[in-house]
């Protein structure tokens, strides 16, 4: 079990790292994205905004 | 994409993680002995290999839709930990990486480790030399097939991971010292951006959005996303400044 645990860990940090919140974010953005996209809207652009918004946030964090 | 933007993203990647287990290594054989680290780079490489050789041919099956959209999630989240930290290098708020100094470190910690002889090999020189090589192995292997299954051509991204890999071992062992002079963080900061464009990229076409100009995009994405990095650290250089007493190095 520990080194199930200790695959999981691995792949966590190596993918997601540090602030888990922008993994988050990025998942709801493209899952945002995706809903909008098969509705017709026009949406390229929620993405960039979206990485915009949360590097500036995750950036703040360990600024502030 | 162009074949050459494959070949060259791959190929930047690659060489700033080999610059970083060529350092370890160095320190490992320098410390430990030779034969030990030599085996132990040997038995990393085949394992790499091995991921890869699983991992590619399974990829290639994925439609091209979905793999788009699962492999640009996972790039735009793994680039965008590089890019936070290459912001918060430039701007001063964490250490740069410099390849003296982690040498240095681990060549005092691999002097002072036990000797433990398992299997004729020194047992720390060969596993430093494994874990240096396997993980920093790992993730030229994530932007090699990431890169290369989106793209249709793994082989590609293969062949700049793999130019990378004879530069940096040609220097290195032509040098026996680590790659100082090799301008680390200003590469670390062009693959993270890189990496973020691609997932951005990748990850909107993937979720079923269409770019404007179809994959001339691309430029678009990458010139919006060195905007943001080049905005970020002026505004945290001029945030450390104002309250320098809070800032961190």
């Amino acid at each position: 079990m520990s080194r199930v645990r200790a695959f999981g860990h691995f792949w966590w940090d190596f993918i997601v790292g540090d602030d888990w919140i922008v993994a988050a974010c990025v998942a709801a953005a493209i899952g945002l994205t995706a809903a909008l996209a098969h509705s017709s809207v026009t949406v390229w652009w929620l993405l960039p905004v979206a990485v915009a918004a949360v590097l500036w946030l995750s950036l703040r964090r360990v600024a502030r | 994409m162009s074949a050459g933007f494959l070949v060259a993203s791959a190929f930047l990647a690659s060489a700033v993680e080999f610059v970083e287990a060529l350092t370890i290594v160095l320190a490992a054989g320098l410390a430990r002995g030779w034969r030990s680290s030599l085996t132990g780079v040997a038995a990393a490489t085949v394992a790499l290999v091995a991921v890869v050789a699983a991992l590619g041919p399974a990829l290639t099956v994925v439609p091209l839709s979905a793999l788009r959209l699962v492999v640009g999630g996972v790039l735009l989240v793994f680039g965008l930990q590089w890019l936070r930290k290459a912001i918060l290098r430039a701007s001063g708020y964490k250490a740069l990486h410099d390849e003296e100094e982690t040498f240095a470190q681990e060549l005092a910690e691999a002097r002072s480790a036990e000797h433990v002889e398992r299997a004729g090999l020194d047992w720390y020189g060969f596993t430093l030399a494994f874990k240096g090589v396997f993980l920093e192995g790992m993730e030229v292997a994530f932007i090699v097939l990431t890169f290369g299954s989106t793209q249709g051509s793994i082989p590609l991204a293969a062949v700049g991971a793999g130019a990378a890999l004879v530069l940096v071992a040609g220097v290195g062992i032509a040098v026996r010292a680590p790659l100082a002079r090799v301008p680390e963080n200003t590469m670390k900061f062009a693959v993270g951006v890189m990496l973020t464009t691609f997932g951005i990229f990748w990850a909107t076409e993937g979720a079923g959005a269409d770019w404007p100009g179809g994959d001339a995009a691309l430029l678009g994405v990458l010139a919006f996303v060195i905007a943001l990095s080049m905005l970020f650290v002026r505004l945290l250089r001029r945030q450390r400044r104002l309250t320098p007493a809070l800032a961190e190095a």
